[in-house]
Parts: structure tokens; C-alpha cells; sequence
């Protein structure tokens, strides 16, 4: 079997969330499977109360990026959570909840978008990563 | 060469990476092997990476064309 690609998101800004949705659908596109941890604030940023709103940028894109970022928007770039959403229907994308940040901010598994499948430790995160490649954003 | 039969038209013109391809993943994934899809794009990254998804499925590149800051591609299913 293929190995998968094995995706840590820590930041929870919609730039880097949405650099993580572009990895996620291009590999399921090639029929790679791909394993999503979501820790700290990337995983803030999946709450099914939050998850449309405007979760900001990373520092380094300062003015002009915000620019930059909102005119591929309003050119009808899909949001990082619509580009999961698509990646999901289109391979074998699972995407767990890191159960220490879970604790930390408080949540409970209904309080998450439906696109986080499940809460689990990094023990079963690294199990699924079998050989493959891990990427932290 | 015989001609090809284009069993969908994916428009893809104006979207950004990874769109286009997920959309052709997408609709490949649904047509019989051997009909072939055409898919349309603006995303001058298309020109590799429909290559290499291609290469990468073992589906065929049938057709590369562009027009001006369109491009062409048929795909037949394998």
C-alpha cells in the first residue's frame, strides 16, 4: 500500500490552514491517503462555531498579503475548509483531533466541524504515519 | 489517429491550484475506462501537474492545447 502523507497542523491562520488544503487535495488527487492531526490552534480553528470565520494570516504576510490573500478569495478561490471538504470526497483523508489539545482548549468531539473524523494521542497519530512522510505546519 | 469522444467538458478556467485537478480526479473518477474527459483551465501551474497526475494514475495525456491564456487538455481514462 502507498505510504500517506501525514499532515500536523499547529497554526491556525487561514493562509497556512489553506496551504495545508492545497497538500491534502493534491495527494488525494494522486490517490495518496493522507492523515491530518490537528493540534493547538489549527484545531481552534475547526470549531463548528469558528470555522467560517475569518481566522486571520500568518505575521510575515503583514498589509499586502492580506491584500494579496483576499483578492484570490474574492476571485472565487474554495476555502481551506471547502478544499478539505472536496479532498475528503475525493480520497482517504482522515482528520483526528489531538486529544492533549482537545483538553487544553476545552472541547468536546461535537463542538468540532464534522470534518474532523476523530480524537486520538500522537501514539495512533504516529501508528498511521507508518513510513511516511510528516509535515508540520 | 482515431477521434477521440469527449464524454464531459470540466471548466476550470479561473480556478486556482489544486481545483483544477481535484475537479479532473473528480470526474475521471466516474466515466468508463477508456472515454475521455476534456478539461479547460487558467491555472498555468495545469500544464505540469496535469502531466504528472497523469503519469501518477496511469491515465492518458491525449491532447495539450492552448489558447492564449487558456488551456486544453483530454484525458482518457485507463
Amino acid at each position: 500500500m502507498e505510504q500517506p502523507l501525514n499532515l500536523v497542523l499547529f497554526s491556525g491562520t487561514d493562509d497556512k490552514l489553506q496551504a495545508a488544503a492545497v497538500l491534502t487535495a493534491g495527494a488525494a488527487a494522486l490517490g495518496k491517503p493522507v492523515n491530518i492531526f490537528l493540534q493547538y490552534w489549527a484545531l481552534e480553528s475547526f470549531r463548528a462555531d469558528r470555522i467560517a470565520e475569518d481566522h486571520g494570516l500568518a505575521p510575515e504576510a503583514g498589509a499586502a498579503g492580506r491584500i494579496a490573500v483576499d483578492d484570490l478569495a474574492a476571485a472565487g478561490q474554495a476555502s481551506w475548509a471547502e478544499t478539505l471538504r472536496q479532498a475528503k470526497e475525493l480520497g482517504e483523508v482522515d482528520i483526528q483531533a489531538c486529544s492533549l489539545s482537545m483538553d487544553l482548549l476545552k472541547l468536546e468531539q461535537t463542538d468540532l466541524d464534522p470534518l474532523v473524523d476523530g480524537v486520538e494521542g500522537v501514539t495512533a497519530f504516529y501508528l498511521n504515519a507508518d513510513e511516511g512522510r510528516i509535515v508540520f505546519i | 489517429m482515431p477521434v477521440i469522444e469527449i464524454s464531459q467538458s470540466i471548466d476550470a478556467r479561473g480556478l486556482s491550484c489544486p481545483m483544477p485537478i481535484v475537479k479532473t480526479a473528480q470526474t475521471v473518477k466516474a466515466i468508463p475506462s477508456g472515454a475521455a474527459v476534456e478539461l479547460l483551465a487558467t491555472d498555468p501551474g495545469s500544464i505540469k501537474d496535469v502531466a504528472a497526475w497523469c503519469r501518477a494514475t496511469g491515465n492518458e495525456l491525449v491532447e495539450q492545447t492552448s489558447d492564449g491564456a487558456v488551456y486544453r487538455f483530454v484525458i482518457r481514462r485507463k
